[in-house]
C-alpha cells in the first residue's frame, strides 16, 4: 500500500483529530477530576515540608 | 566514592569495567589509524583507571546499612560539579566561536580550530555536557525526595553519570578529530550512540525503579517532566540515529534515510531535543526548585499537569517547522507551523504559572540571587516560546529562517531558560547536599546573576539586530529586480554584532566560571565551621529528628 497525501490527509482529519480532541478532554477531565483534588494540593504542599530529609524505610 | 558501594557492586562493577577495557581494546585493534581506533584507546585507558579505583577502594569495609536512612546524594553532588566544569568549558569554546566569526583568521591554520569542528564542541559542551549532568543530578535529588525513596543501589547511579560523560567526551573529542555523522544536535558517529543507548535506558530503568519504591501515593508532577524527558529522548536518540557502518573498524556509517526523510527524521528530533532535553526537563526542576526555594506551592498543579499533556502531544509535531520553504510537502510544514503556534498556549501556562508562584514571595525574589534566576528563567522562558511560535509562522520565517535571529532565539531559550534555571537549581541545592548554611558567597551569586543576565542581553540583541539586518538585506531588490546585495555586504554588516555577541557570551562564561569557584568553594571551606556546629548540634537534634515513634528494638 501507498502512503498518498489525501490518505493522510484523510487519517489526520479524522482519527488524529478525535485523538487529540479526546486527549484534551481526558487531561482536562483528570486535572479537574473533584476527588483529584485533594492529592494534588497534598503534593503541592508536601515538597515544601521535608524537615526530616530521610527516605521512608518499611 | 568506591567505599559506598556493597561487596556486590564492586564485583558488578568489575564485571562492567572489564567489558568496558575489552571493548575499548577492540576498537582500538580494529580501528587502527581511524579515530575509531583512538576512541578505542580512550575507552580503554577509562575503563583501567576505573579498574584501578575500583580496586583501590575494593577492601574498604562495607557501608553500614544506616546509609539506608539517608538519600543517596554523593551520584548528585557529582553530577552538579560535572555541570559546571562542562558548562565553563563549554562555554568557553562557544565564545571561542563567537569570536572566530568575527575573525575568521584566527583558526590558526588547523583543522581540529576550524568553525565547523569547534561549534559542535560548544553545542554538545553545553547542552549535553553542561545541560545533561544537571538534568541527570537534580532528577536523582528529586525523585527521591518526592518520591521519599532511596535510590535502590549503589551502582547503577554511577554508571549512568559515568557512562554518560564517558559518552560526552567521545563526542567532543570526535568532532576535533573531524569525527560527525552532520546531523545537528546528533553529530556523534555509532559507536557513540549505542553507548549512549545503553546508558540511557539504564537512566530510565532506575528512574522507574526509584518511583517503584516510592512512599507517596502520588507522583509529583517534576517526575513526570523528567520522566518524560527521559523517554522521549531515547525515542528520539534511537530512531535518528539509525545507520549502518562502513566497517566494523571506522567510525564512519551512513544514515538510514536519505534526502527529505533524512531532513524530516532530524528535525522530528532536533526540535523534540529542544523540547523534552532543553523544556521538559527543565520544568521539571524549575517545578522542584522553584516552589522550594520560594517557600510556595506552585500556584496551580492543576495547569502544571495540563500544560505538561500540552507540550508533551503538541511538541512532536512541531519540528517540521524548520523545513519551511524546502523539499517538504507544504501540508507538512503547515502542520509544524500550526502546531508551534499551539504551543503557546501550554508554554505560557508554564511560564504563567512559574511567575504566579512567585506572587507573594516578591521580596523573596529582590533578595535572593538564586530564586531571581529561577525568576528571570521563567520571564526567558516565556519570551522564547513565545519567539518560537511567532518564528515558525511560515511568512515570519521567510524573513528569520537562517539567519542570526535564529541564533539569538536559540540562545534566549538556551542562556535566559535552561542556563538561568540551571544555575538557580544549583545554587539552591549545593548548601542543601553539602550541609552548609549557604553558598560560599552571596556576593559572588549576585555577580553571576548580574554577568548571565546582562551577558544575555547582549547577546539576544546583537543576534535579534544582526539577524533582521540579514533577513532584509537579503531579500531587497533594486529597480532592475535582481537583489541589491551580495552575501558579503551582508556579512560585512554584521561584523559590528558579531563583536557585541562575542562579548555577550564572555560576560555569560565569566559568570558561570565564578559560579564554578563559589560551588568548590562552599564545598571545600564550610566543612570546618559546619563539624564544630554539628557537634554542638547533636545533643538537641537528635532526638528532635530522629523519628520519635521508634522504640529500641522496633
Amino acid at each position: 500500500m501507498t502512503i498518498t497525501h489525501d490518505l493522510l490527509v484523510w487519517f489526520s482529519k479524522s482519527f488524529g483529530l478525535f485523538y487529540l480532541i479526546g486527549l484534551s478532554l481526558i487531561v482536562v477531565v483528570y486535572a479537574y477530576w473533584p476527588a483529584n483534588q485533594k492529592p494534588f494540593n497534598a503534593a503541592a504542599q508536601a515538597i515544601l515540608h521535608d524537615d526530616d530529609d530521610k527516605p521512608y524505610r518499611g | 566514592m568506591v567505599a559506598e558501594l556493597t561487596k556486590n557492586e564492586r564485583q558488578g562493577a568489575l564485571v562492567i569495567l572489564l567489558a568496558l577495557a575489552v571493548t575499548g581494546l577492540a576498537m582500538a585493534a580494529g580501528g587502527r589509524g581511524d579515530p575509531f581506533g583512538i576512541h578505542g584507546a580512550m575507552v580503554l585507558v577509562a575503563a583501567i583507571v576505573g579498574i584501578f579505583a575500583v580496586i583501590g577502594g575494593y577492601y574498604a569495609p562495607e557501608p553500614s546499612p544506616e546509609r539506608l536512612d539517608s538519600y543517596y546524594d554523593s551520584p548528585t553532588k557529582f553530577g552538579i560539579v560535572a555541570a559546571m566544569v562542562w558548562a565553563v568549558a563549554g562555554m568557553a569554546v562557544g565564545d571561542w566561536v563567537a569570536w572566530l566569526l568575527a575573525y575568521p583568521e584566527w583558526t590558526f591554520d588547523a583543522a581540529w580550530a576550524s568553525f565547523g569542528r569547534l561549534r559542535p564542541v560548544h553545542t554538545s559542551g553545553v547542552i549535553f555536557g553542561f545541560g545533561g549532568n544537571a538534568l541527570i543530578a537534580t532528577s536523582f535529588y528529586v525523585m527521591q525526595r518526592t518520591s521519599r525513596a532511596r535510590l535502590p543501589d549503589q551502582l547503577t547511579p554511577w554508571f549512568v553519570l559515568f557512562g554518560y560523560n564517558l559518552f560526552c567526551v567521545i563526542a567532543a573529542t570526535g568532532y576535533l578529530m573531524g569525527v560527525t555523522q552532520s546531523k545537528e544536535y546528533a553529530e556523534p558517529e555509532w559507536y557513540a550512540d549505542i553507548w549512549l543507548v545503553i546508558v540511557w535506558v539504564t537512566y530510565f530503568v532506575l528512574y522507574l525503579r526509584t518511583l517503584n519504591r516510592r512512599k507517596e501515593p502520588h507522583i509529583y508532577v517534576s517526575n513526570w517532566y523528567y520522566l518524560a524527558f527521559i523517554l522521549v529522548v531515547a525515542m528520539l536518540h534511537i530512531v535518528n540515529n539509525l545507520a549502518v557502518p562502513i566497517s566494523w573498524g571506522s567510525a564512519k556509517s551512513y544514515s538510514l534515510f536519505s534526502g527529505v526523510q533524512d531532513a524530516m527524521t532530524e528535525w522530528w528530533y532536533g526540535h523534540n531535543a529542544v523540547a523534552f532535553f532543553l523544556t521538559s526537563g527543565f520544568l521539571g526542576m524549575m517545578y522542584y526548585y522553584m516552589p522550594k526555594r520560594a517557600g510556595r506551592p506552585i500556584y496551580s498543579y492543576r495547569m502544571s499537569i495540563i500544560s505538561f499533556w500540552g507540550i508533551t502531544f503538541f511538541y512532536m509535531w512541531a519540528g517540521s517547522h524548520h523545513l519551511h520553504y524546502t523539499a517538504l510537502p507544504q501540508w507538512v510544514q503547515s502542520l509544524g507551523m500550526t502546531f508551534s503556534v499551539m504551543l503557546l498556549v501550554p508554554s505560557w501556562v508554564s511560564a504563567g504559572n512559574a511567575l504566579m508562584t512567585l506572587n507573594g514571595a516578591w521580596h523573596k525574589v529582590r533578595d535572593d540571587a538564586v530564586l531571581r534566576f529561577m525568576m528571570v528563567a521563567a520571564v526567558f522562558y516565556g519570551l522564547s516560546t513565545f519567539e518560537g511560535s511567532f518564528m515558525a509562522i511560515r511568512p515570519v520565517n521567510s524573513l528569520s529562517h537562517y539567519t542570526d535571529w535564529t541564533v539569538g532565539h536559540v540562545h534566549a531559550g538556551a542562556l535566559g531558560w535552561v542556563a538561568m534555571i540551571t544555575f538557580g537549581a544549583i545554587y539552591a541545592s549545593v548548601p542543601w547536599l553539602w550541609k552548609r548554611n549557604g553558598m560560599y558567597s552571596a556576593k559572588l551569586v549576585e555577580a553571576h546573576f548580574w554577568l548571565s543576565l546582562a551577558g544575555t542581553i547582549i547577546y539576544v540583541f546583537a543576534m535579534w539586530n544582526s539577524g533582521i539586518i540579514q533577513g532584509l538585506m537579503w531579500r531587497t531588490y533594486n529597480e532592475s529586480g535582481t537583489l541589491a546585495y551580495s552575501f558579503v555586504d551582508s556579512l560585512v554588516a554584521m561584523h559590528p554584532y558579531y563583536i557585541a555577541r562575542a562579548i555577550g557570551g564572555a560576560f555569560f562564561l565569566l559568570g558561570a566560571i565564578i559560579g564554578l569557584y563559589n560551588i568548590w568553594m562552599t564545598i571545600r571551606t564550610a566543612s570546618q565551621d559546619q563539624a564544630a556546629q554539628n557537634v554542638a548540634d547533636r545533643p538537641v537534634t537528635e532526638p528532635a529528628i530522629g523519628a520519635p515513634a521508634l522504640q529500641p528494638g522496633e
